[in-house]
């Protein structure tokens, strides 16, 4: 689960991190209270930043207005005012969104911090090593991955052992790696441990800072703070955390997508137009492939489990033509110990249920397959059979209009 | 001979009373797996349909009745620790079935496991399947949840992290008239037990495998790593397919392991890995038996 860049900066900030002094807000209005209190304490140039959950907002721009990014400095609380009511509802697009963007909801508004100098850090799960790793650069700012294609020896890795945590003398080992001198070697080893409890704490996947800044001439000496910070959450371990689930941003999802999650689906909305039902992830991303080798496009990402039941079958299908796009629908089963006349059974009862006029290719396989093909071909007329994979995806492709 | 288990293996369940343990016990001693124990905390002295004795712990268990291997079906909240467990009362295998168990919790488990002897399967998996020479294969040893009937004995090593799109390989194999020497699932998880490598490595030096199929997926860079070994040190013939050549990048795609963040660990990047290193890579899920019999 993604959290919104307000959202990890609160979870970061309870431990210990230095975030800029701000507010998330939902009107204008709000936008211009929070920018008036920060005034008050003494903040002379502010921030609003859209939240959505996507990077590259900098460089985006809003849907009917290339000129407007996510990301605008301002000067007073009146020029606050007016560059939240510029981005709240509308759609923002950046080189991470789908091609449609997304709409901003949320701003967050802040105290604009002097920029001296930009670093990157994170903590992420080293899939190779099965540890977390500690990732910085002397390079923030930028997109991650063009600053270590551009220059990869400037990336520091330092491995931490899921026992011992990040200890201190690697965090300084970091920090001193990033060219930074002094007491200044310290702070950043604080920041850094906070930044691996935060990982640590919230079973995320990752947590990203670009960048964090050093502000030498700042009051507080050495101070550095996270000027924007992306967190990802283990859907595993939200079980276990209560308080993160409540972060979930519904509005971010496909509303297709949060409705199949209610039902125990995992499904995933894509452009094309044939919609995938198959039980297995493995097996669905291949009957995926199969469809694009055929010169067709899937509508769909869909595993309805592996044993496939009748009510999930139903579910799946309710879900599926839910899309507007979809011209034709491939079920791919195999049924290893379920039944496939009782699969096909469940299929059938939902092709009729859902009233889709939609033309539906069935290529089922496994415990008894012959008798629930059979079913299928006397009992439904829009049912295309096949038998194999590969035929099954072009007889959708023709289906769907070439 | 086979990797991992065979028809002698000494089983035993953890999580033999719920109802998906018990559904898939039944349909293991079926096909002849050689299951001696259930392990149900606070069900200890009580029978599984009357004939497998249950115990309070995986020690007493090993204790009484010999069992070197165990297959996990316990809830997420406490499946990493019945893998510890198992590990701590010196099993060899341990092949954990439950989905969604936490990712830092396998870490810790993980880091632990290297205390210990014991081998991980899983979990997030289908289970381990040796054929055995009986009809629809039965009289060899199935641990998990992976359906007996489509296998048959045979040479084939199949390594796989999926579960279907490995019963739709299997079938493949055994209706060309080929067999399996071992199945194994190693998991849809980011951070699993044996890797797609551990496993081919296992193939390699077993007498029995002829040739190795390996079944990948978006997520990760386990194929490229297992590619550049092949490539080095691996005596036998081997044939790939890698699933999510349509996955759009970062989205999780059922499995918590399948999401390609980066250029690197999509499915085309690991399909040109296994092709680099001269390694057949089947074009479509249905050509993947085809692909290794070919080679034999």
């Amino acid at each position: 689960m993604d959290l919104h860049e307000y959202q990890a900066k609160q979870l970061l900030a309870a431990r210990g991190v230095a975030v800029p002094a701000g507010d998330v807000a939902e009107s204008p209005d709000r936008a211009r209270t929070i920018a008036e209190r920060l005034l008050e304490s003494g903040v002379r140039r502010f921030v609003v930043k859209a939240q959505i959950h996507a990077g590259g907002r900098a460089l985006g721009s809003f849907a009917g207005h290339p000129n407007k990014a996510g990301i605008t400095f301002c000067c007073t609380p009146e020029e606050v005012e007016h560059a939240a009511s510029e981005m709240l509802g509308k759609t923002l697009v950046t080189d991470q969104t789908r091609p449609e963007g997304k709409r901003v909801l949320k701003v967050l508004v802040e105290a604009a911090i002097p920029v001296e100098r930009e670093f990157y850090a994170a903590v992420a799960l080293d899939r190779t090593k099965d540890c977390p790793v500690l990732l910085a650069s002397a390079t923030g700012g930028v997109s991650i991955e063009n600053a270590v294609s551009a220059s990869p020896n400037r990336l520091v890795k330092e491995w931490i052992d899921p026992f011992l945590g990040l200890r201190q003398f690697q965090a300084r080992r970091v920090a001193a790696a990033l060219g930074l001198v002094g007491g200044s070697i310290l702070t950043a080893a604080d920041f850094f441990h906070s930044i691996y409890r935060t990982w640590w704490e919230c079973d995320a996947l990752i947590v990203e800072i670009n960048p964090f800044v050093q502000n030498t001439g700042h009051a507080t000496q050495h101070s550095i703070i996270a000027l924007d910070a992306r967190i990802t959450i283990d859907d595993n371990a939200l079980f276990k955390h209560p308080e993160l689930e409540s972060l979930r941003d519904a509005s971010e999802e496909e509303p297709i997508e949060t409705e199949a999650r209610k039902h125990g689906l995992d499904y995933i909305k894509l452009d094309g137009n044939i919609a995938c039902l198959v039980n297995g992830a493995g097996l669905a991303m291949a009957t995926m492939d199969a469809i694009k080798q055929c010169g067709g496009t899937p509508a769909n990402f869909l595993d309805v489990g592996g044993g496939a039941s009748q009510e999930q079958v139903a579910a799946a299908f309710k879900t599926i033509i839910t899309d507007t796009n979809v011209r034709a629908i491939l079920v791919n089963i195999f049924g290893g110990i379920t039944d496939c006349a009782i699969v096909a059974r469940g299929v059938a009862a939902a092709i009729n249920q859902s009233g889709a006029r939609l033309p539906v290719v069935v290529r089922i396989e496994g415990n008894n397959a012959t008798h629930g093909r059979a079913m299928l071909v006397e009992g439904l007329s829009r049912v295309i059979v096949a038998h194999s994979i590969e035929e099954a995806a072009k007889m959708a492709v023709q289906a769907a209009g070439g | 001979m086979a990797i991992l288990v065979d028809p002698a293996t000494k089983v035993l369940i953890q999580g033999i009373t719920g109802t998906f343990g018990a559904c898939h016990t039944r349909l293991s001693l079926e096909y002849g797996t050689n299951i001696v124990a259930g392990v149900t905390p606070g069900k200890g002295g009580q029978f599984f349909d009357n004939r497998i004795p249950i115990f309070d712990s995986v020690a007493d268990a090993v204790r009484e009745t010999g069992a070197t291997a165990s297959c996990i079906f316990v809830p997420r909240a406490n499946a990493a620790d019945a893998v510890l467990e198992a590990a701590e009362a010196g099993l060899q295998l341990a092949v954990c079935i439950t989905e969604g168990i936490p990712i830092h919790e396998m870490l810790v488990v993980k880091r632990q496991l290297s205390r210990h002897q014991m081998k991980l399967v899983g979990p997030n998996c289908p289970g381990i399947v040796t054929p055995g020479p009986e009809p629809d294969s039965r009289g060899g040893c199935r641990i998990g949840i992976a359906p007996g009937y489509i296998h048959r004995q045979g040479h084939i090593g199949v390594v796989s992290r999926s579960g279907t799109l490995t019963y739709e390989a299997v079938w493949q194999i055994t209706r060309r008239g080929a067999g399996q020497s071992t199945c194994v699932g190693i998991g849809g998880d980011p951070v699993c037990g044996l890797s797609l490598l551990d496993v081919v490595r296992l193939f390699n030096e077993d007498p029995d495998t002829h040739g190795i199929v390996i079944i990948g997926e978006i997520g990760g860079s386990a194929e490229q790593e297992t590619a550049e070994w092949i490539q080095n040190s691996c005596r036998k013939p081997v044939a790939a397919f890698v699933a999510g050549t349509t996955a759009p990048s970062g989205r999780r795609l059922g499995h918590a392991g399948a999401i390609a963040n980066s250029t690197h660990e999509t499915a085309a990047a690991k399909i040109a890995a296994f092709r680099d290193c001269k390694i057949p890579v089947a074009d479509s899920p249905s050509a993947i038996a085809d692909t290794i019999l070919k080679l034999l």
